[in-house]
């Protein structure tokens, strides 16, 4: 099974955390939600797998972005294809989050969400054109919409937005 | 005066394909430095109808937001607006009528056909030749009539809401799909003896623009332009939803890599989907089209994704929610974006009748791509 492959070959990345990934399925707390209410603890960085009859996808890894590129590097070796790259502005937690989705054109279905979180006062992560040349656009689209600096990108001039943008209308404090 | 002209064979110009250009079918721009006829490098612009949807998504509540889907691509907009219900009905946790489902997918089969046809009299029409657009507009007419019928709108439906369906079909229209199924395999036996075979045509296709498996894959291609390059991926198929695993039907796959083998695939896919109608038909269950009551919607937080097979490829949906009336961030993946995308690649050295011939067998709706 590729889910399982794909999650012992992410596990990898967190060495040290053993007994953290593999208590890690208990943050998922769809029942106990009501007990949890605002102060949920931010959520660690490693491996979970989720609900796929809920959530529409099989593995959610939170990397650093000094491991972003292993963690796509093991998604690229076994096969997958990019679909997509996307942010969100946590702007409460004054963070910004990549959100990367990888999918499979074999019938050994499996979704897999990395995911990297950063700073807003400094929001870099690693380019990963190098090895999925479709990332291209994904990573000038998102620098559009949130203002992330994707280092390394060859080419991080504005997509959509028109070329003289100088503002980023994902952001949760932009104001038209 | 008199020395001659000499050429620098190293000498390049730019050429701007678009934005207001027939073959780009919308306003889409391709930067091409050329050496004579031949492409040198391309860059593709796009933007130029981008409306943020994205933004509108997370300042309108979730029933709000249903309209926008079907204003991304005006040839397909069914697929797209069954994506976001199934995924807000996913989950918001509502159930759907099975009679609902069905009719969902015999409307989203029916517009893939509209949207193929409307493709195949185009991408003929780019290669030079006008009457099969005829033809196809007037297949096209009739599913237009048949979903104007029941949905109120001939491209920019909105027809789904969470839970079902805003309106339910009659037997006026189950006879019009009756009756269509037919007379649209008639139409394709005269498509395939129109243009497939034509020398022309051959000529321009064949063996040209050959996307290797590898590069559909680091692209994130989907559609046809996938299946045209061996890849047997149909989100129908490898990712099943709604009622799709009740229906018998072939995920037409060819592996030549070229531009033909894109024409082939959609063109074999029009049959699939009128097999996929007439089983819908057949099998129509009675009862309602929404639930009994109606909940508000409540959406834990969490973030939520699903995929279906439009006509121009594999649709993905994200939705972060914080539990709140709107979402917190709506990604909306379109398929020829990634499917665009491969172009600048793909085209360097190729002449540019050739990379137009292309640019068509990718199937394009811009603003579907700009969203």
């Amino acid at each position: 099974m590729i889910v399982e492959k794909t999650k012992l070959a992410l596990l990898n990345l967190f060495p040290q955390s053993e007994p953290v990934a593999a208590a890690a399925p208990a943050p998922l707390q769809e029942e106990g939600e009501k007990k949890a209410p605002k102060k949920e603890p931010p959520r660690m960085n490693g491996v979970m797998e989720r609900d796929y009859n809920v959530h529409g996808y099989h593995l959610d890894a939170q990397v650093s972005p000094a491991q972003l590129l292993d963690a796509v590097a093991i998604i690229d070796d076994a096969g997958f294809f990019i679909e997509s790259i996307t942010g969100v502005d946590w702007i409460k937690e004054d963070q910004l989050e990549v959100i990367y989705d990888f999918s499979r054109y074999d019938f050994d279905l499996c979704r897999v969400v990395i995911r990297t979180r950063v700073p807003r006062s400094k929001p870099v992560v690693p380019t990963i054109t190098g090895m999925y040349a479709g990332a291209n656009w994904h990573e000038r689209e998102t620098h559009d919409f949130f203002g992330i600096k994707f280092e390394g990108h060859p080419n991080l001039i504005p997509l959509l937005l028109p070329e003289d943008a100088d503002f980023h209308p994902l952001l949760k404090d932009f104001k038209a | 005066m008199s020395a001659p002209i000499t050429i620098r064979p190293d000498e390049t110009f730019t050429l701007n394909v678009g934005p207001q250009h027939p073959a780009t079918h919308g306003v889409l721009r391709v930067k091409m430095e050329m050496d004579g006829e031949y492409i040198v490098n391309a860059e593709t612009v796009i933007g130029y109808i981008h409306r943020m949807h994205e933004k509108m998504g997370e300042l309108k509540t979730y029933p709000q937001f249903l309209m926008n889907l079907s204003r991304m691509d005006y040839l397909g907009a069914l697929g797209y607006s069954h994506g976001h219900v199934l995924l807000i009905e996913k989950a918001a946790g509502i159930e759907v009528p099975e009679r609902a489902e069905y009719i969902r997918a015999i409307t989203v089969e029916l517009n893939r056909i509209a949207s193929h046809l409307f493709w195949f009299g185009a991408f003929v029409m780019d290669l030079g030749g006008f009457s099969p657009l005829m033809y196809a507009l007037q297949d096209r007419e009739y599913i237009l009539d048949m979903l104007e019928a029941i949905t109120g709108s001939r491209l920019t439906y909105s027809y789904y809401r969470f839970g079902g369906l805003y309106n339910d079909v009659d037997d006026d229209f189950i006879d019009a799909a009756r009756r269509f199924i037919p007379r649209m395999r008639a139409s394709l036996k005269k498509y395939h003896r129109l243009v497939t075979g034509n020398i022309i045509f051959m000529k321009r296709l064949e063996g040209i623009a050959p996307l290797t498996p590898e590069i559909i894959r680091k692209y994130g291609a989907t559609s046809a332009v996938a299946r045209g390059s061996g890849i047997n991926f149909d989100v129908r198929k490898n990712e099943p939803y709604s009622v799709y695993p009740e229906f018998d039907f072939d995920v037409p796959v060819y592996h030549e890599c070229d531009s033909l083998a894109r024409y082939m695939v959609r063109m074999a896919e029009m049959e699939q989907s009128l097999r996929i109608i007439e089983q819908g038909l057949d099998k129509l269950p009675g009862g309602p089209i929404m639930p009994e009551k109606k909940k508000p919607i409540k959406i834990a937080p969490g973030d939520y994704y699903q995929a279906v097979e439009t006509a121009r490829g594999s649709f993905g949906i994200r939705l972060v929610s914080d539990g709140g009336k709107t979402p917190y961030r709506l990604k909306l993946r379109s398929p020829t974006y990634s499917n665009m995308h491969l172009f600048d690649e793909s085209c360097r050295g190729m002449l540019i009748m050739d990379a137009l011939a292309f640019m068509g067998s990718l199937d394009l709706v811009i603003p579907e791509i700009d969203r």
